[in-house]
Protein backbone atom coordinates (compact mmCIF):
# COMPACT_ATOMS: atom_id res chain seq x y z
CA UNK A 1 0.00 0.00 0.00
CA UNK A 2 3.13 2.63 1.25
CA UNK A 3 4.14 2.26 -2.54
CA UNK A 4 0.98 3.03 -4.37
CA UNK A 5 -0.18 6.30 -1.77
CA UNK A 6 1.03 9.46 -1.41
CA UNK A 7 -0.22 12.03 1.51
CA UNK A 8 -1.63 14.96 -0.41
CA UNK A 9 -0.45 18.64 0.24
CA UNK A 10 -3.57 20.07 1.10
CA UNK A 11 -4.41 17.63 3.67
CA UNK A 12 -1.92 15.61 5.84
CA UNK A 13 -5.01 13.56 6.62
CA UNK A 14 -5.98 12.23 3.35
CA UNK A 15 -4.19 9.13 1.32
CA UNK A 16 -4.58 8.98 -2.20
CA UNK A 17 -3.62 6.87 -4.64
CA UNK A 18 -0.71 7.35 -7.17
CA UNK A 19 -1.62 7.66 -10.87
CA UNK A 20 -3.02 4.00 -11.80
CA UNK A 21 -0.57 2.49 -14.26
CA UNK A 22 -2.16 1.26 -17.73
CA UNK A 23 -1.64 -2.87 -16.27
CA UNK A 24 -4.13 -1.61 -12.91
CA UNK A 25 -7.13 -0.59 -16.12
CA UNK A 26 -6.67 -3.55 -17.95
CA UNK A 27 -7.19 -5.51 -14.65
CA UNK A 28 -10.26 -3.30 -14.50
CA UNK A 29 -11.54 -5.34 -17.33
CA UNK A 30 -11.32 -8.28 -15.88
CA UNK A 31 -9.40 -10.06 -19.12
CA UNK A 32 -10.21 -13.63 -17.85
CA UNK A 33 -13.99 -13.03 -17.90
CA UNK A 34 -13.61 -11.20 -20.80
CA UNK A 35 -11.79 -14.50 -22.88
CA UNK A 36 -15.08 -16.20 -22.10
CA UNK A 37 -17.32 -13.45 -23.19
CA UNK A 38 -15.21 -12.63 -26.74
CA UNK A 39 -15.39 -16.39 -27.14
CA UNK A 40 -18.93 -16.52 -26.68
CA UNK A 41 -19.95 -13.71 -29.55
CA UNK A 42 -17.23 -14.82 -31.68
CA UNK A 43 -19.17 -18.23 -31.83
CA UNK A 44 -22.18 -16.75 -32.12
CA UNK A 45 -21.22 -14.85 -35.05
CA UNK A 46 -19.08 -17.81 -36.66
CA UNK A 47 -23.16 -20.23 -36.35
CA UNK A 48 -25.07 -17.48 -38.17
CA UNK A 49 -25.58 -18.01 -41.71
CA UNK A 50 -24.88 -14.85 -43.47
CA UNK A 51 -21.58 -13.88 -43.48
CA UNK A 52 -19.83 -10.25 -42.38
CA UNK A 53 -16.50 -8.48 -43.87
CA UNK A 54 -13.93 -9.54 -41.74
CA UNK A 55 -12.92 -6.27 -40.77
CA UNK A 56 -16.49 -5.20 -39.09
CA UNK A 57 -16.56 -8.85 -37.57
CA UNK A 58 -12.94 -7.80 -35.60
CA UNK A 59 -14.51 -4.66 -34.48
CA UNK A 60 -18.02 -6.15 -33.61
CA UNK A 61 -15.57 -8.64 -31.14
CA UNK A 62 -13.58 -5.99 -29.87
CA UNK A 63 -16.99 -4.07 -29.22
CA UNK A 64 -18.15 -6.84 -26.85
CA UNK A 65 -14.68 -7.39 -25.57
CA UNK A 66 -14.59 -3.51 -24.81
CA UNK A 67 -18.35 -3.69 -23.57
CA UNK A 68 -17.73 -6.87 -21.25
CA UNK A 69 -13.98 -4.50 -19.83
CA UNK A 70 -16.36 -1.39 -19.64
CA UNK A 71 -18.77 -3.40 -17.15
CA UNK A 72 -16.52 -5.48 -15.64
CA UNK A 73 -14.97 -2.15 -14.48
CA UNK A 74 -18.28 -0.33 -13.25
CA UNK A 75 -18.93 -3.51 -11.23
CA UNK A 76 -15.37 -3.01 -9.36
CA UNK A 77 -16.06 0.38 -9.68
CA UNK A 78 -19.60 0.22 -7.30
CA UNK A 79 -18.48 -3.17 -5.23
CA UNK A 80 -15.16 -1.86 -4.37
CA UNK A 81 -15.94 -1.95 -0.72
CA UNK A 82 -16.77 -5.27 -0.35
CA UNK A 83 -14.07 -6.52 -2.87
CA UNK A 84 -11.42 -4.97 0.13
CA UNK A 85 -13.83 -8.07 2.46
CA UNK A 86 -13.18 -11.15 0.35
CA UNK A 87 -9.56 -12.43 -0.12
CA UNK A 88 -10.31 -13.59 -3.77
CA UNK A 89 -11.01 -9.98 -4.76
CA UNK A 90 -8.66 -7.76 -2.05
CA UNK A 91 -5.66 -7.50 -4.85
CA UNK A 92 -8.18 -5.68 -7.48
CA UNK A 93 -6.66 -2.01 -8.35
CA UNK A 94 -9.35 -0.64 -5.91
CA UNK A 95 -9.85 -2.48 -2.85
CA UNK A 96 -5.41 -2.18 -3.12
CA UNK A 97 -5.26 0.95 -3.37
CA UNK A 98 -3.73 1.04 -6.81
CA UNK A 99 -6.35 3.46 -8.81
CA UNK A 100 -9.06 6.13 -7.41
CA UNK A 101 -12.11 5.53 -7.69
CA UNK A 102 -13.12 8.35 -9.98
CA UNK A 103 -10.22 6.77 -12.36
CA UNK A 104 -12.36 3.78 -12.52
CA UNK A 105 -16.20 5.28 -13.25
CA UNK A 106 -14.54 7.77 -15.72
CA UNK A 107 -12.83 4.72 -17.55
CA UNK A 108 -15.95 2.27 -17.59
CA UNK A 109 -18.43 4.98 -18.27
CA UNK A 110 -16.18 6.03 -21.18
CA UNK A 111 -15.67 2.78 -22.46
CA UNK A 112 -19.08 1.49 -22.56
CA UNK A 113 -20.04 4.84 -24.51
CA UNK A 114 -17.24 4.20 -26.51
CA UNK A 115 -18.30 0.26 -27.07
CA UNK A 116 -21.76 1.44 -28.23
CA UNK A 117 -21.16 3.82 -30.08
CA UNK A 118 -18.88 1.95 -32.83
CA UNK A 119 -20.76 -0.85 -32.57
CA UNK A 120 -23.80 0.80 -33.54
CA UNK A 121 -21.48 3.24 -36.45
CA UNK A 122 -19.40 0.38 -37.66
CA UNK A 123 -21.74 -3.32 -37.46
CA UNK A 124 -25.37 -2.26 -37.12
CA UNK A 125 -28.09 -0.85 -34.15
CA UNK A 126 -29.63 -3.88 -33.51
CA UNK A 127 -26.62 -5.32 -32.60
CA UNK A 128 -25.26 -1.87 -30.16
CA UNK A 129 -28.58 -2.23 -28.64
CA UNK A 130 -28.07 -5.51 -27.28
CA UNK A 131 -24.77 -4.50 -25.89
CA UNK A 132 -25.61 -1.59 -24.23
CA UNK A 133 -28.85 -3.78 -22.87
CA UNK A 134 -26.49 -6.53 -21.19
CA UNK A 135 -23.88 -3.80 -20.26
CA UNK A 136 -26.64 -1.98 -18.24
CA UNK A 137 -27.98 -4.68 -17.31
CA UNK A 138 -24.50 -5.96 -15.78
CA UNK A 139 -24.11 -3.09 -13.73
CA UNK A 140 -27.76 -1.40 -13.10
CA UNK A 141 -29.63 -5.29 -12.73
CA UNK A 142 -26.83 -7.32 -11.29
CA UNK A 143 -24.42 -4.70 -9.81
CA UNK A 144 -26.75 -2.29 -8.46
CA UNK A 145 -30.27 -3.96 -7.23
CA UNK A 146 -29.59 -7.59 -7.09
CA UNK A 147 -26.05 -8.50 -5.80
CA UNK A 148 -26.61 -7.31 -2.20
CA UNK A 149 -30.05 -8.01 -2.15
CA UNK A 150 -31.23 -11.39 -2.68
CA UNK A 151 -29.64 -14.49 -3.07
CA UNK A 152 -31.20 -14.93 -6.77
CA UNK A 153 -28.91 -12.18 -7.57
CA UNK A 154 -26.95 -14.59 -10.22
CA UNK A 155 -30.39 -16.37 -11.61
CA UNK A 156 -31.25 -13.14 -12.85
CA UNK A 157 -28.01 -11.31 -13.17
CA UNK A 158 -26.81 -14.31 -15.51
CA UNK A 159 -28.71 -12.79 -18.39
CA UNK A 160 -25.97 -10.00 -18.48
CA UNK A 161 -23.39 -12.67 -19.17
CA UNK A 162 -25.55 -14.47 -22.01
CA UNK A 163 -25.82 -11.76 -24.07
CA UNK A 164 -22.85 -12.08 -26.19
CA UNK A 165 -23.41 -14.91 -28.54
CA UNK A 166 -26.66 -12.51 -29.36
CA UNK A 167 -24.52 -9.91 -30.12
CA UNK A 168 -22.02 -11.94 -32.56
CA UNK A 169 -25.39 -13.18 -34.38
CA UNK A 170 -26.93 -9.93 -34.20
CA UNK A 171 -23.90 -7.98 -35.68
CA UNK A 172 -23.49 -11.08 -38.53
CA UNK A 173 -27.46 -11.10 -40.03
CA UNK A 174 -29.25 -7.57 -38.14
CA UNK A 175 -31.61 -10.19 -36.76
CA UNK A 176 -31.93 -12.24 -33.80
CA UNK A 177 -33.33 -16.15 -34.57
CA UNK A 178 -34.09 -19.49 -32.54
CA UNK A 179 -30.34 -20.57 -32.11
CA UNK A 180 -28.92 -18.10 -30.94
CA UNK A 181 -31.96 -17.75 -28.30
CA UNK A 182 -31.27 -21.28 -27.36
CA UNK A 183 -27.49 -20.31 -26.52
CA UNK A 184 -28.12 -17.37 -24.73
CA UNK A 185 -30.77 -19.86 -23.00
CA UNK A 186 -27.90 -21.91 -22.26
CA UNK A 187 -25.19 -19.67 -21.17
CA UNK A 188 -28.21 -18.00 -18.74
CA UNK A 189 -29.25 -21.94 -17.08
CA UNK A 190 -25.10 -22.69 -16.93
CA UNK A 191 -24.71 -19.65 -14.88
CA UNK A 192 -26.29 -20.42 -11.73
CA UNK A 193 -24.12 -24.01 -11.37
CA UNK A 194 -21.42 -22.48 -12.53
CA UNK A 195 -21.80 -19.69 -9.97
CA UNK A 196 -23.33 -21.58 -7.02
CA UNK A 197 -20.45 -24.53 -7.36
CA UNK A 198 -17.95 -21.49 -6.80
CA UNK A 199 -19.67 -19.93 -4.08
CA UNK A 200 -19.76 -23.08 -2.04
CA UNK A 201 -15.90 -23.59 -1.78
CA UNK A 202 -15.62 -19.30 -1.08
CA UNK A 203 -18.68 -19.06 1.05
CA UNK A 204 -16.97 -17.79 3.82
CA UNK A 205 -15.76 -14.67 1.97
CA UNK A 206 -18.96 -13.81 0.75
CA UNK A 207 -20.24 -14.45 4.53
CA UNK A 208 -17.94 -12.09 5.67
CA UNK A 209 -18.95 -9.37 3.29
CA UNK A 210 -22.26 -9.75 3.70
CA UNK A 211 -23.36 -11.44 0.01
CA UNK A 212 -26.15 -12.80 -0.05
CA UNK A 213 -25.34 -15.82 -1.69
CA UNK A 214 -27.32 -18.85 -1.40
CA UNK A 215 -25.26 -20.87 -0.36
CA UNK A 216 -24.60 -18.04 2.97
CA UNK A 217 -28.27 -17.62 2.67
CA UNK A 218 -30.24 -20.69 2.57
CA UNK A 219 -26.84 -23.42 3.29
CA UNK A 220 -24.74 -25.94 1.73
CA UNK A 221 -27.48 -28.50 1.18
CA UNK A 222 -30.15 -26.32 -0.78
CA UNK A 223 -27.78 -25.10 -2.93
CA UNK A 224 -26.30 -28.33 -3.94
CA UNK A 225 -30.31 -29.28 -4.30
CA UNK A 226 -30.36 -25.75 -6.55
CA UNK A 227 -27.23 -27.05 -8.37
CA UNK A 228 -28.44 -30.36 -9.68
CA UNK A 229 -32.21 -28.63 -10.60
CA UNK A 230 -30.63 -26.00 -12.59
CA UNK A 231 -28.57 -28.35 -14.35
CA UNK A 232 -31.85 -30.40 -15.95
CA UNK A 233 -33.06 -27.85 -18.04
CA UNK A 234 -29.66 -26.79 -18.61
CA UNK A 235 -28.86 -30.28 -20.61
CA UNK A 236 -32.05 -29.95 -22.16
CA UNK A 237 -31.16 -26.27 -23.24
CA UNK A 238 -27.78 -27.80 -24.68
CA UNK A 239 -28.93 -30.49 -26.76
CA UNK A 240 -32.37 -29.73 -28.02
CA UNK A 241 -30.44 -27.29 -31.23
CA UNK A 242 -29.95 -31.00 -32.74
CA UNK A 243 -33.26 -32.54 -32.57
CA UNK A 244 -34.59 -29.33 -33.46
CA UNK A 245 -32.65 -29.02 -36.66
CA UNK A 246 -30.43 -26.34 -35.79
CA UNK A 247 -26.84 -28.43 -35.77
CA UNK A 248 -25.31 -30.99 -37.12
CA UNK A 249 -23.97 -34.39 -35.17
CA UNK A 250 -20.47 -33.14 -34.52
CA UNK A 251 -22.82 -30.59 -31.65
CA UNK A 252 -25.23 -32.99 -30.93
CA UNK A 253 -22.73 -35.69 -30.59
CA UNK A 254 -20.39 -32.96 -28.26
CA UNK A 255 -23.83 -31.43 -26.50
CA UNK A 256 -25.01 -35.41 -25.22
CA UNK A 257 -21.18 -35.90 -24.33
CA UNK A 258 -20.11 -32.91 -22.20
CA UNK A 259 -23.87 -32.55 -20.71
CA UNK A 260 -23.66 -36.38 -19.27
CA UNK A 261 -20.38 -35.41 -18.10
CA UNK A 262 -21.81 -31.70 -16.65
CA UNK A 263 -24.58 -33.63 -14.63
CA UNK A 264 -22.76 -36.46 -13.47
CA UNK A 265 -20.59 -33.93 -11.77
CA UNK A 266 -23.85 -32.09 -10.55
CA UNK A 267 -25.05 -35.35 -9.39
CA UNK A 268 -21.65 -35.49 -6.67
CA UNK A 269 -21.99 -32.09 -5.72
CA UNK A 270 -26.05 -32.93 -5.12
CA UNK A 271 -24.88 -36.07 -3.08
CA UNK A 272 -22.14 -34.42 -1.25
CA UNK A 273 -22.10 -34.18 2.45
CA UNK A 274 -18.76 -32.40 2.70
CA UNK A 275 -18.89 -28.99 4.71
CA UNK A 276 -15.25 -27.74 5.04
CA UNK A 277 -15.02 -25.51 2.24
CA UNK A 278 -11.51 -26.83 1.63
CA UNK A 279 -12.14 -30.20 1.30
CA UNK A 280 -15.29 -29.21 -1.62
CA UNK A 281 -13.10 -31.56 -4.61
CA UNK A 282 -16.42 -32.07 -6.16
CA UNK A 283 -17.78 -28.45 -6.18
CA UNK A 284 -14.16 -27.42 -7.66
CA UNK A 285 -14.35 -30.26 -10.14
CA UNK A 286 -17.77 -29.09 -11.32
CA UNK A 287 -16.51 -25.14 -11.06
CA UNK A 288 -13.85 -25.85 -13.58
CA UNK A 289 -15.29 -28.18 -15.79
CA UNK A 290 -18.41 -25.55 -16.09
CA UNK A 291 -15.50 -23.26 -18.18
CA UNK A 292 -14.47 -26.20 -20.18
CA UNK A 293 -18.34 -27.30 -21.09
CA UNK A 294 -19.00 -24.01 -22.68
CA UNK A 295 -15.51 -23.51 -24.29
CA UNK A 296 -16.72 -27.10 -25.69
CA UNK A 297 -20.09 -26.56 -26.57
CA UNK A 298 -19.45 -23.51 -28.20
CA UNK A 299 -16.26 -24.69 -30.25
CA UNK A 300 -18.40 -27.75 -31.15
CA UNK A 301 -21.18 -25.47 -32.58
CA UNK A 302 -18.34 -23.90 -34.30
CA UNK A 303 -16.84 -26.90 -35.64
CA UNK A 304 -20.67 -28.12 -36.98
CA UNK A 305 -21.09 -24.86 -38.92
CA UNK A 306 -17.89 -25.48 -40.59
CA UNK A 307 -18.33 -28.99 -41.62
CA UNK A 308 -22.17 -28.07 -42.63
CA UNK A 309 -20.76 -24.95 -44.93
CA UNK B 1 5.88 14.40 -2.57
CA UNK B 2 9.21 12.41 -1.83
CA UNK B 3 11.59 12.51 -4.79
CA UNK B 4 11.15 8.67 -4.66
CA UNK B 5 6.99 8.83 -5.48
CA UNK B 6 8.03 12.16 -7.61
CA UNK B 7 10.07 9.78 -10.15
CA UNK B 8 7.59 6.59 -9.64
CA UNK B 9 4.28 9.21 -10.18
CA UNK B 10 6.33 10.10 -13.57
CA UNK B 11 7.03 6.62 -14.56
CA UNK B 12 3.30 5.45 -14.35
CA UNK B 13 2.30 9.21 -16.08
CA UNK B 14 4.97 7.96 -18.80
CA UNK B 15 3.58 4.27 -19.18
CA UNK B 16 0.05 5.65 -19.43
CA UNK B 17 0.73 8.18 -21.94
CA UNK B 18 2.50 4.97 -24.08
CA UNK B 19 -0.53 2.63 -23.74
CA UNK B 20 -2.58 5.29 -24.69
CA UNK B 21 -0.89 6.39 -27.79
CA UNK B 22 -0.82 2.93 -28.99
CA UNK B 23 -4.17 2.50 -28.70
CA UNK B 24 -5.10 5.71 -30.32
CA UNK B 25 -2.97 4.45 -33.17
CA UNK B 26 -4.49 0.92 -33.54
CA UNK B 27 -7.85 2.81 -33.48
CA UNK B 28 -6.76 5.49 -36.58
CA UNK B 29 -5.99 2.40 -38.30
CA UNK B 30 -9.09 0.48 -37.45
CA UNK B 31 -11.43 3.52 -38.42
CA UNK B 32 -9.38 3.42 -41.63
CA UNK B 33 -10.31 -0.31 -42.39
CA UNK B 34 -13.75 0.34 -41.28
CA UNK B 35 -14.13 3.02 -43.84
CA UNK B 36 -12.86 0.59 -46.80
CA UNK B 37 -14.95 -2.31 -45.99
CA UNK B 38 -18.25 0.17 -46.20
CA UNK B 39 -17.58 1.59 -48.96
CA UNK B 40 -16.62 -1.58 -50.51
Amino acid sequence: MKANTIVTTNSLTEIQPLAADWRDFLALTKPRVMTLVVFTGLCGMLAAPHGIHPVLAFTAILCIALGAGAAAALNQWYESDIDALMKRTASRPLPAGRMDRQSALHFGVGLGAFSVLLMGLAVNLLSAAILAVSILFYVLVYTVWLKRRTPQNIVIGGAAGAFPPLIGWAAATGSVALLPALLFALIFLWTPPHFWALSLFVRSDYANAGVPMLPVVAGVRATRVQIMLYTLPMVAVAIAPWPLGLTGAIYGGTAVLLSAIFLALALRVGFNTETDQAAMKPERRLFWFSIIYLFGMFGALVADRLVLA
Amino acid sequence: MKPEDQREYQRRQQSRAIAMAIVLGAFVILFFAISIAKMN
